[in-house]
């Protein structure tokens, strides 16, 4: 799999899949996407690093362990379900502001919290275990 | 009611687990003034409730309630009426002079700060716990209380002893906790109610429900278990690990009355039967003699106390299962009576232990000198434990024996029972008070010294307290009484209680058979000791043997089963999960159902076909791939066009994850596969190959079959039709599936997401378990050549 295309070719198609990734979690809520998906799609990137350049150069560029996103993504979610306590409404239930921005229409919600949440938890925990699978023992 | 007293009522419940957020700070701080600092908080509690005396007085309760799960008709609300206020000034008042003490007692500890947090986590769960009105919120709290006693009894977590009793007393209060649950929600179901007001103010039926025996056993193995009553009495005196302050406020004082506050609090919705009788005055009667038996027995200051408070306890469950007004009005004035006696001697123990170096009574001798304030300490909460005139514990004494002398021949029997076991509670009384601090000097490990200013203060108003109260009767009639009474008994009750001395009752005659009997028995008390020791030996057997046979032979139990069924090979795992796959989807469907019909012939246009096609050829390169690697690729090739068809038939996000999860599945195969180091080949004799292929065979058409029968069946619109209708203007998405996972249906997916970090976690330390195996090995090997080479 090592060929010098892939070599090449890898770390952009990992960074468009990345955005991309970004792009499919963010218009989930009303196209085909959403966080399960582009959590997919964003551990899948990862994962093409990983056998493109070596899981060493992965972690250093992610800085943190991918499983601590799968652990904050968790409390995303959970926090995103608390914010609607103090409006006297049942935990998670979706509150929605929509705000006017030059003619486009920027809806901001809990629900997009919580979606953003689960896409932190797929890309952490799928992602942590391609790169440990990809690892050289020891190496993790 | 109105807005400020729900914010009081809810700061009160509050305010504990606040102030152990910060404690260890103010502990560092604050250094040794600590204690005083925190001690403000339970006093400004004890102060609130004393405040709310007028409120209820007449029988009226105090209600607040926050939603919690609406859902499930759960919330956090709490109610005060006579019985929770006299337990909240219990635990507030007694907590206070606990805090101060624990400030002296635990000084110079590296870990003080986290002890004040826990014993405040635990005050904050007992308010709780007798504030709950909604029986959800209740047993929340019951649990946390048995969490937070885990923690301080285990407080000195370096010793294998208080280990071992944290998690015996864990288990056991735990899994009463669990029986309770089970309790709460079968009478919830019974009732309708599901909050303690619900279920009082519609008393009555319950007892004739043919559930109310299951209700009763349930509810009663919970409060027995917690309150320590025989046989689930064993972890009590283990609990004497825990540091004196502790034993002194939850295993004495307070956390072991939340059996006697529950039994109590049901007393007007599960009481007033023959089966209610019988099971709370027998156990508490056996309870209430074992206790005094044992105590006696002891040596260790600590356990003597421990086994007393195991005896008041049972005393305590007796008088509830006796039901009658004077029996109630007995346990109340015996509940608070016992909490500052016992409280002060735990008290008075800790400081000769912490003055002298040693508990055991054997070994102490002429105090009296050095320890002068906690000598007469030790003797007013002696005065009121062997209940002698003017104490608060002789009234309590006369209103029980009131109580037992007015019916037939099985009151008597308990009367007996009460006066041998008030006798042998009253011997150890007197044995603490005055066998260390008179007679002859003895040595102890050092020198003795009096305790400091917050050493004693808790026990001498206590003490002070336990003492007085007896003269203060119109007081105690108009503000504990009555209220306390009229919550157990669910009606108003008036008390009557006087300080009086009147020869012709026969009740003063029982409180004088006690004292003759316990003042023997006190002469004789070596020679008692030594003969119950001699029976206790001559029997062999105790309950928290009992309980390690139970744990061990849980743990043998548990790792043969573990053994037959994981027993490491991957192969057979595989087999037995599709054989019982496929055994479920077909089994029903042959026996109950019939097979469903054939599909008719698709009209499929070519490209559908085209799709089809692929995926076939993908399966025959699966089964014909020289290599393992050739044939996971070749899955995936499968997963493609089955995602293609998802696409073609409309659903795109469906096609899109499967696309997703068909890329990953082959990576992670693959690097599976590379690291397993197994052959490229896949070598199968023909026997094996025809039993794998059987079992995917049966597995795969039976997936397919039911696919056919959910086709088969009407398609229910309903939710559908809903959710078209819906997700747009309410939930503001066009994306169904989304909206149903974000939105609608959120708190499935944050359970999921949940476990999938939870699994990530779990295979990044499987991974890591080998990797380390394999880095050790080398690492040794790299040993060896470095060592070779030098």
């Amino acid at each position: 799999m090592n060929t010098v295309i892939f070599r090449t070719a890898a770390p952009a198609l990992a960074a468009l899949m990345l955005v991309f990734s970004v792009f499919v979690l963010l218009r989930g809520h009303n196209e085909p996407g959403g966080g399960f998906i582009g959590g997919l799609m964003g551990a899948s990137a990862l994962a093409i690093y990983g056998i493109a350049t070596g899981v060493r150069e992965t972690r250093k560029a992610i800085r943190v362990h991918p499983i601590t996103f799968a652990g904050l993504g968790v409390v995303l979610a959970a926090v995103s379900g608390f914010i609607s306590l103090p409006f006297e409404v049942p935990f998670l239930t979706g509150l929605w502001w929509i705000f006017d921005v030059d003619g486009s229409e920027i809806a901001l919600s809990t629900p997009l919290i919580f979606d953003i949440g689960v896409y932190a938890v797929v890309v952490g925990a799928v992602g942590a275990m391609a790169l440990a699978l990809e690892g050289d023992e020891g190496e993790d | 009611m109105t807005a400020n007293l729900e914010i009081v009522v809810a700061l009160i419940a509050l305010a504990p687990f606040l102030a152990a957020l910060i404690a260890p700070s103010i502990k560092v701080f604050a250094g040794g003034f600590a204690g005083w600092v925190l001690a403000i908080v339970p006093a400004a509690i004890f102060a609130t409730f004393l405040g709310f005396i007028p409120a209820i007085s007449d029988f009226s309760v105090i209600r607040v309630g926050l939603n919690w799960i609406p859902a499930y008709g759960i919330s956090f609300s709490f109610f005060v009426d006579g019985l929770s206020l006299v337990f909240g000034a219990m635990i507030s008042g007694i907590g206070t002079f606990i805090v101060i003490y624990s400030g002296a007692y635990l000084a110079g500890h590296p870990h003080q700060g986290r002890f004040f947090s826990y014993i405040l986590m635990f005050m904050g769960s007992m308010l709780g716990l007798v504030l709950a009105d909604n029986v959800f919120t209740l047993f929340v709290f019951w649990e946390l209380t048995s969490i937070t006693s885990f923690l301080l009894i285990g407080f000195d977590h370096s010793r294998q002893a208080a280990r071992r009793a944290a998690i015996q007393a864990l288990i056991v209060t735990g899994g009463g906790g669990l029986a309770l649950l089970a309790g709460l929600i079968t009478l919830t179901l019974i009732t309708g109610h599901n909050s303690l007001t619900g279920m009082l103010a519609t008393a009555g039926g319950v007892q004739e429900n043919p559930l109310y025996l299951v209700v009763l056993l349930l509810v009663v193995v919970g409060a027995f278990a917690k309150s320590a009553q025989v046989p689930l009495h064993f972890w009590l005196p283990n609990a004497m690990e825990a540091p004196t302050p502790v034993s002194a406020y939850l295993h004495s004082a307070t956390m072991v009355k939340a059996g006697v506050y529950l039994l109590a609090r049901m007393n007007p919705v599960l009481g007033g039967t023959d089966a209610w009788f019988w099971i709370l005055t027998l156990f508490g009667g056996a309870t209430l003699l074992l206790g005094g038996l044992m105590a006696v027995r002891q040596t260790d200051l600590k356990q003597m106390l421990a086994y007393t408070t195991l005896g008041s306890l049972g005393l305590l469950v007796l008088l509830i299962g006796f039901g009658t007004k004077e029996a109630i009005l007995g346990a109340i004035l015996y509940l608070c009576a016992h909490s500052l006696f016992k409280g002060a001697l735990f008290m008075v123990a800790g400081t000769i232990d912490h003055g002298t170096g040693t508990r055991d009574i054997t070994a102490l001798g002429g105090l009296r000198e050095n320890l002068p304030v906690t000598f007469i300490t030790a003797i007013l909460a002696a005065i009121s434990m062997a209940g002698f005139p003017i104490a608060m514990g002789f009234l309590a004494k006369e209103e029980m024996y009131l109580a037992l002398t007015q019916g037939s021949w099985p009151d008597l029997a308990f009367l007996a029972v009460l006066i041998i076991g008030n006798a042998l509670m009253m011997v150890v009384g007197l044995l603490i008070a005055f066998k260390p601090f008179l007679g002859p000097t003895v040595p102890t490990p050092h020198s003795p010294h009096e305790g400091t200013p917050s050493l004693l203060v808790g026990s001498i108003v206590l003490a002070v307290l336990g003492v007085c109260a007896g003269l203060a009767t119109d007081w105690i009639n108009t503000a504990v009484l009555n209220p306390t009474g009229g919550s157990i008994y669910n009606r108003a009750v008036n008390a009557q209680i006087h300080l009086a001395f009147d020869l012709g009752n026969p009740a003063v005659w029982a409180s004088v058979a006690t004292w003759i009997l316990g003042g023997l028995l006190f002469w004789k008390a070596d020679a008692v000791r030594n003969r119950l020791r001699r029976a206790g030996e001559a029997i062999g057997w105790t309950f928290d043997a009992g309980f390690d046979a139970l744990m061990f032979g849980l743990i043998r139990f548990a790792d043969r089963i573990t053994r037959l069924l994981h027993h490491g090979r991957l192969e057979w795992y595989l087999l037995l999960m599709f054989v019982c796959l496929a055994g479920i989807i077909y089994v029903p469907l042959l026996v109950v159902d019939s097979l469903p019909a054939l599909p008719a012939w698709p009209e499929l246009t070519f490209y559908e076909w085209g799709a089809i096609l692929i995926a076939a050829l993908g399966l025959l390169a699966v089964l014909t791939a020289k290599t393992r690697l050739t044939a996971i690729v070749a899955l995936g090739i499968q997963g493609f066009s089955v995602a293609v068809i998802f696409m073609l038939f409309g659903a795109p996000d469906l096609s899109f994850t499967q696309f997703m999860v068909e890329t990953l599945t082959v990576i992670i195969l693959a690097l599976v596969m590379t690291r397993l180091h197994l052959d490229d080949v896949d070598h199968r004799d023909l026997e094996t190959a025809v039993r794998d292929g059987a079992v995917a065979l049966a597995f795969g058409s039976g997936i397919a079959v039911l696919l056919l029968v959910v086709l088969q069946t009407d398609l229910d619109l309903t939710l559908t039709e809903f959710f078209r209708q819906t997700s747009t203007p309410i939930a503001h998405g066009r994306n169904i599936v989304n909206v149903i996972l974000v939105d609608y249906r959120a708190i499935d997916t944050l359970g999921e997401i949940s476990v999938v970090m939870a699994a990530g976690l779990a295979i990044l330390a499987l991974i890591k378990l080998r990797a380390d195996a394999k880095g050790k090995r080398r690492g040794r090997r790299r040993g060896a050549i470095k060592g070779s080479l030098q």
